[in-house]
């Protein structure tokens, strides 16, 4: 049977780092994700006004972030700021604010998209029974709105877990830049770690992403 | 005397625990019109579904002529072609024209020369009066007008025994005359037919017998007259009860005589 | 902004710009190729091979694309299986945009209400005939927001080929970054370049989901 490499796993404090730099990346996930949910909500809700101007800015905006790669995005941020504002960022602050600008645009995006498929009869009979438009908006189009959002939240949280692995492009050192580093020291005592380390990473991200896209998918039966 | 075209014996259905058709036998002869009435949920629509094979069947037999129908049987498809159903939903093929639509089956199922099929489609058309509209989509029609097309469909595959599920049921009450016309003419031309409806007056008119299903059984069954004159039992006498509605006025003057007696 | 920097490089974002959607259109027939079979396989519910299309789709659609580059590429070799770059990129994707397309290609199928499939029956037409003349061409035509969708997504995703060594969009810009510093000349092309690529099949999707709108289920 042929050496998968790995034994490197064992060695030393190799999965200790290989877990430390998942977890940079799962931190740069849970900030972004807890800014750029709420900003967009906030966006979806102002995609709904009638005022054509914030409506124009706010759609070009959306449309760029959503059709630009996410690694484009990261390097416009990560070198573009150090040319023009003369900002020092970190590749870590860079990745944070792409992944909130992004997020934010889906979120909003989202958010509208949930909003416009509450059919118009639900506002009417609401009105027809004598509810105010706070009342219906409180009662019956929120609660709606929120049941249809929620997986589809999850899953754009799963989305941007996944988008985090990017960063190692920008010199972040998250979880693909410790295993380069772990198979670089081995490359003499285990020439397959490769193998074993890319393996084992890819493990690790199925079993970060799975349990949350069953979560999505088990409320999406639940309340269809 | 016109022979036996669909035998049903002892016929079982069931789906998980609930028995939906229990023992269920009867036959239709050639030419012969079965209208099948009953409550909602007392199996009517299973039991046209079971004589197709679209249901599985947990017990009993049918037969059209000689050939069991079974579902997952080898010939299934064959004995298809001789047994027409027309559903409530219309279910047209929405990504094909109304000539497309009549025309795909004889043609593919039954390999026959597109020219023959279509002229036999517009003829069938023109007999319901939408030859003009031969090569409109199913959305541009009106629900009237789909059933006939869905009606002259089964027809072009020249089938033995037609079935028909509540086909006005879905339709505005305007439409639902065009459509039954269309029946009437089948049945004066001798077609076999079996037709599940709430329909009563046309179910009066054009049966040749009737057949009140009640939860999965067979309660009553006759000739038209008798049963919608004089039904036999209870449950047939409490069912078409349900069709007529006492006079409000007898009820408001009732209720204004005990007001003032009161008072 | 300097132009003539700009113009300088042109050439060699062209050249890469064709390497991407080369490796990118090439991936995605292969996604397609593998979705359609996942989601006929799924639909039919056909045993053991229905478990290994699902246990498939699970582990590509929560693994990012980077990581399976990286592994294709750099794991892989260590085990026997040596492959080269471009191949490694289109493989990665194919694998990825497969669960993609399948779910697509699924979700089109299933709009199909079942009794449109009863009524194909109830003329006498077989399994294949009612696959071929009734459901594919009304799966189609449901799928293709959500195809396009995933075509957009997946020539997105092409961006991470720099990442095993493909001299793509990314690679140019980087490269030339830390070659001549014009930062913002090169990020501009960059952007540029994918708004170029990106933008027409957007429309594209736009504008074929409106004109096929029709093909809602129940005639």
């Amino acid at each position: 049977m042929q050496n998968l490499g790995l034994e490197v796993l064992f060695k030393g404090k190799n999965m200790i780092r290989l877990l430390g730099g998942l977890w940079v990346a799962l931190k740069i996930s849970l900030i972004s994700v807890a800014i750029s949910i709420p900003l967009g909500i906030l966006l979806g809700a102002m995609m709904t006004w009638k005022n054509p101007i914030v409506k124009a800015i706010l759609r070009i905006y959306l449309e760029f972030i959503r059709i630009m790669p996410q690694m484009v995005l990261l390097f416009v941020f990560y070198f573009e700021t150090t040319k023009a504002f003369g900002w020092d960022l970190s590749g870590e602050t860079a990745s944070i604010i792409v992944f909130i600008l992004w997020g934010a645009a889906e979120m909003s995006d989202l958010v509208r998209g949930a909003f416009e498929s509450i059919p118009k009869h639900q506002y009417e009979s609401a009105e027809a029974l004598g509810f105010t438009r706070a009342q219906t908006l409180t009662y019956i189009i929120i609660p709606q709105t929120l049941r249809r959002l929620l997986p589809l939240s999850i899953n754009l949280i799963t989305r941007m877990i996944k988008t985090t692995s990017l960063v190692l492009m920008i010199g972040v050192v998250e979880v693909l830049k410790v295993a380069q580093q772990i198979i670089e020291a081995n490359r003499m005592t285990s020439p397959n770690a490769a193998f074993g380390v890319y393996l084992t990473i890819f493990i690790m991200y199925f079993l970060a992403c799975w349990p949350i896209s069953m979560l999505a998918r088990y409320l999406e039966k639940k309340w269809r | 005397m016109a022979e036996d075209l669909l035998k049903i014996e002892h016929l079982v259905k069931k789906y998980e625990d609930n028995t939906i058709l229990n023992d269920i036998s009867f036959n239709v002869k050639q030419g012969e019109v079965i209208v099948i009435v009953g409550p909602s949920g007392c199996g009517k629509s299973t039991l046209l579904r079971c004589i197709n094979a679209l249901e599985p069947i947990q017990g009993g037999h049918i037969y059209l002529k000689d050939d069991e129908v079974m579902a997952g049987g080898a010939n299934l498809a064959k004995l298809r072609q001789r047994i027409g159903m027309v559903f409530q939903s219309y279910e047209l093929f929405p990504h094909l024209t109304v000539i497309e639509n009549i025309t795909l089956a004889p043609m593919k199922v039954q390999k026959r020369a597109r020219d023959e099929v279509e002229k036999e489609a517009e003829a069938l058309l023109k007999r319901v009066g939408l030859l003009e509209k031969k090569n409109y989509y199913p959305r541009e029609l009106s629900g009237g007008q789909k059933q006939r097309v869905a009606i002259v469909r089964a027809l072009c595959m020249h089938p033995e025994i037609l079935l028909f599920d509540e086909v006005t049921a879905a339709l505005d009450p305007e439409m639902v005359r065009e459509v039954l016309d269309v029946i009437v003419d089948l049945a004066a031309e001798g077609k076999t037919m079996m037709i599940v409806t709430h329909e009563m007056q046309f179910a009066k008119a054009i049966a040749d017998r009737v057949i009140f299903i009640d939860s999965g059984s067979i309660v009553e069954e006759g000739a038209p007259e008798a049963f919608f004159e004089s039904p036999k039992t209870e449950r047939a006498k409490k069912f078409l009860q349900t069709f007529t509605f006492e006079d409000v006025s007898k009820r408001r003057a009732a209720a204004s005589d005990s007001i003032s007696a009161s008072e | 902004m300097n132009w003539t920097a700009i113009a300088d490089y042109l050439p060699l974002y062209e050249k890469a710009a064709v390497l991407t959607v080369k490796l990118g259109v090439l991936g995605i027939f292969f996604a397609i190729i593998i979705g359609l079979i996942c989601a006929v396989i799924q639909y039919y519910h056909i045993p053991v091979l229905k478990t290994i299309a699902g246990f498939y789709i699970e582990l590509s659609r929560n693994t990012p694309l980077l990581i399976q580059l990286f592994f294709i590429y750099y794991g892989l070799p260590k085990v026997g299986i040596s492959i080269s770059p471009s191949v490694c990129g289109v493989s990665g994707l194919a694998f990825l945009g497969g669960s993609y397309m399948a779910e697509a290609f699924r979700s089109g199928l299933e709009a199909i209400e079942p009794i449109q499939t009863e009524s194909a029956y109830s003329l006498g037409m077989s399994r294949m005939q009612t696959m071929r003349y009734v459901i594919l061409p009304q799966a189609f035509s449901i799928s293709v927001p959500a195809f396009m969708a995933n075509v957009i997504f997946l020539l997105k995703e092409t961006s991470v080929f720099s990442a095993v060594s493909l001299m793509d969009l990314m690679f140019t810009a980087k490269d030339l970054i830390g070659l001549y510093y014009k930062t913002t000349e090169c990020l501009f092309l960059l952007v540029v370049f994918y708004l170029i690529i990106l933008l027409p099949v957007s429309l594209l999707g736009s504008l074929l989901e409106r004109r096929l709108k029709y093909a809602k289920p129940g005639a």
